[in-house]
């Protein structure tokens, strides 16, 4: 099986912060890292390749510096990868983003399977999976916690819904978007950290994928971000403080003064 | 010409632009910025930085489309078997406002198999007008179909907006339409609304983990799309006496209801304790509690209040309660009528999955938590000590 990962560089957001006196975010010394998601969707492609055969390729979107997660990506055990950089990719919004990376899948040729995270935790938004497939034409399966059964006609899979799951059959090609249930994914071994260093990144710019450049990055980008501001602060309410009894008294003795107790 | 560039003039060489950009694709040259574009990314984060905006990012500012060929304020009206969902009418709510402001049509967008009766709740709720795609292989949700259909419908019909519940479903559907109709959509907005000046949808959401807001536009293109969590707004209010509008019935053919995908079986998960989304009362806690078995304290808490259990991330990723239970921008949202947060710091991701609870009360040992912030009656103290003496007082309180 051919089996491409979409994957993705982002800051470690939990680290992320606003500076409440100039009102931008403070990203120095944030880490980059591979998004957590897409750990899960390596080693969904990676156990299915060990399985039946095959390649998993995986493909980024990025600056020159997130060459760093497709190494992440073959110490885990993919086969290959593609960096698409380029400054005509930068500023690009979900549209733009997932017509580079399908463009790009296009120009990889046949695959059957393509996996992503279920989304990215800097931009949470989860749209660029399913706009990747709406691009190619083909089925999507979003949010799977399980891959049921698989042959080369067919996928079966389990998909996590509000109030359960749902079992949803797809043809081949499909592209799947995974939550965090559906594996474990392993620590890369000593050969996979070699061969992550030896390995050569393939690069593609824009001229590679032979793109309408109106459609990339910043130009083909619908929605741009008008401004960013910190969460509206609450004032913060009434305090108890002193003995666990005392406090607990007062404030159960409020709760009621307040008719929040029926 | 780039789509950045340092206003030259305007640039007083403070080196702010340097120590924000996260790239290292700032340099000083002759006191004036300059930007290497092989490295800059456009995130803009230069821009923000910049005390005399001399930074500037260019959008597309060309119109893709007509925008005044394009009216209405579309809901899509999410069923689960046959049922219109909740998050639905929170919508019809919000985009009241928005058609109210923009002088146009509320409609709503409804897909399924004989689920024409729910219109007249729909119109109840405030729509005005309902597209109705009735047909069985509706039945079921599936991507393709559904987002064939809801693009066709725009296609023909125009809507300058279109909403849809930040869902399972609407999940799957709307970026798939969002990209048949080539156009920008928004994730999870907690804020939309009209922008007086230029008539375009604000959207407003979390970002960077919730840790900013970022109100985003979509200036040129249509529809302006955007999803919204289940439980950020209010509900529309039923008006009884308004069962009636105008029904656009829709004629579905099988070049619209082909599909590669179906769904084989759905299995409701069989839940310990009430769906959180749906509790009155919620008792969450997070890192303070130490570990997994310190949970049957707010067990017993929450039983005593017919309440539900939450959990904040760290206390998810560190395993002590199931995912199912996590509050919080990559958890559930939840707007609860008492929210008790238990040994949770506060963290802006969780923040902003339950600061619209109508009461929130903190307990937590450290007074300068975040979490006091946001509360309404904040407990500092041990909640060792806090929760059993809590659960005694209440249970006392309430007879059981």
């Amino acid at each position: 099986m051919n089996i491409i990962v979409c994957i993705k560089q982002v800051p470690d957001t939990t680290e992320v912060k606003i500076d409440p006196k100039t009102n931008t975010l403070i990203r120095e010394g944030v880490d980059s890292i591979l998004n957590p998601f897409d750990a899960y969707a390596l080693e969904e492609a990676v156990r299915i390749r060990e399985a039946k055969g095959g390649k998993v390729t995986a493909i980024t979107m990025g600056p020159p510096q997130a060459e760093s997660v497709i190494r992440d990506a073959i110490a885990v055990g993919a086969d290959d990868g593609i960096l698409l950089s380029d400054p005509a990719f930068a500023g690009a919004d979900t549209l733009a983003t997932s017509f580079t990376l399908s463009t790009a899948i296009r120009k990889i040729g046949s695959f059957d399977l393509i996996f992503c995270g279920k989304q990215a935790i800097d931009g949470d938004t989860a749209q660029v999976g399913p706009g990747i497939a709406a691009y190619l034409d083909i089925p999507q399966i979003a949010f799977v916690k399980k891959i049921r059964d698989l042959t080369d006609q067919k996928v079966v899979a389990e998909r996590m819904v509000e109030d359960g799951i749902e079992v949803v059959e797809s043809t081949i090609p499909v592209l799947i978007t995974v939550v965090k249930d559906i594996n474990e994914p392993r620590m890369p071994s000593l050969r996979g950290k070699m061969n992550a260093k030896k390995a050569e990144v393939t690069v593609w710019t824009s001229k590679d994928l032979d793109a309408d450049a109106s459609r990339l990055g910043l130009n083909g980008s619908p929605t741009w971000v008008d401004k960013i501001s910190s969460p509206p602060p609450k004032s913060g309410g009434e305090k108890f403080e002193g003995e666990p009894k005392d406090i607990v008294k007062a404030f159960v003795e409020r709760l009621k003064a307040d008719n929040l107790l029926q | 010409m780039a789509n950045i560039e340092v206003l030259k003039e305007t640039c007083i060489g403070c080196a702010k632009c340097i120590r924000a950009c996260p790239y290292d694709a700032i340099e000083m040259a002759d006191n004036v910025a300059e930007i290497d574009l092989k490295k800059c990314t456009l995130c803009g984060a230069c821009v923000e930085s910049c005390p005399v905006d001399a930074i500037v990012l260019h959008h597309a500012h060309r119109a893709a489309v007509d925008l005044n060929e394009y009216k209405e304020v579309w809901i899509f009206a999410e069923q689960r078997e046959g049922h219109v969902q909740g998050v639905v009418y929170e919508l019809l709510n919000a985009g009241k406002k928005l058609a109210n402001d923009r002088g146009t049509r509320l409609c709503a967008v409804l897909l399924g198999s004989g689920v024409a009766e729910q219109a007249g709740e729909l119109f109840m709720r405030g729509a005005d007008k309902v597209y109705l795609a009735d047909h069985p292989s509706l039945k079921d949700y599936n991507d393709e179909p559904y987002s064939r259909i809801l693009a066709k419908l725009a296609r023909q019909y125009k809507p300058e907006i279109v909403l849809c519940g930040a869902t399972a479903m609407g999940r799957s559907l709307i970026p798939r339409a969002a990209v048949m109709l080539q156009t920008g959509l928004t994730a999870d907005c907690t804020g939309l609304e009209i922008d007086p000046d230029s008539g375009h949808l604000l959207q407003t959401r979390p970002a960077f983990g919730g840790n900013i807001m970022a109100t985003i536009r979509c200036e040129n293109y249509r529809p302006q799309m955007a999803t919204v969590r289940h439980k950020v707004m209010d509900e529309a209010i039923p008006d009884t006496s308004r069962t009636e509008g105008e029904i656009i019935r829709v004629t579905v053919d099988e070049n619209d209801t082909a599909s590669r995908t179906r769904i084989l079986e759905v299995i409701k998960e069989v839940e310990e304790t009430i769906n959180i989304t749906e509790a009155d009362i919620i008792v969450a806690g997070g890192r303070g509690l130490k570990g997994p078995e310190n949970f049957e304290m707010l067990r017993e808490l929450a039983k005593v209040l017919d309440g539900a259990v939450g959990a904040s991330r760290a206390a998810v990723d560190a395993g002590w309660i199931g995912y199912s239970h996590q509050v919080g921008q990559t958890g559930k949202t939840v707007k609860p009528k008492i929210y008790i947060s238990v040994g949770i710091s506060g963290a802006i991701q969780h923040l902003v999955g339950m600061n619209s609870s109508d009461r929130i009360i903190a307990i937590n040992k450290n007074p300068d938590a975040p979490i006091f912030q946001a509360a309404d009656y904040g407990l500092v103290g041990d909640l060792f000590e806090i929760v059993p003496e809590l659960t005694r007082q209440f249970k006392t309180l309430l007879k059981k």
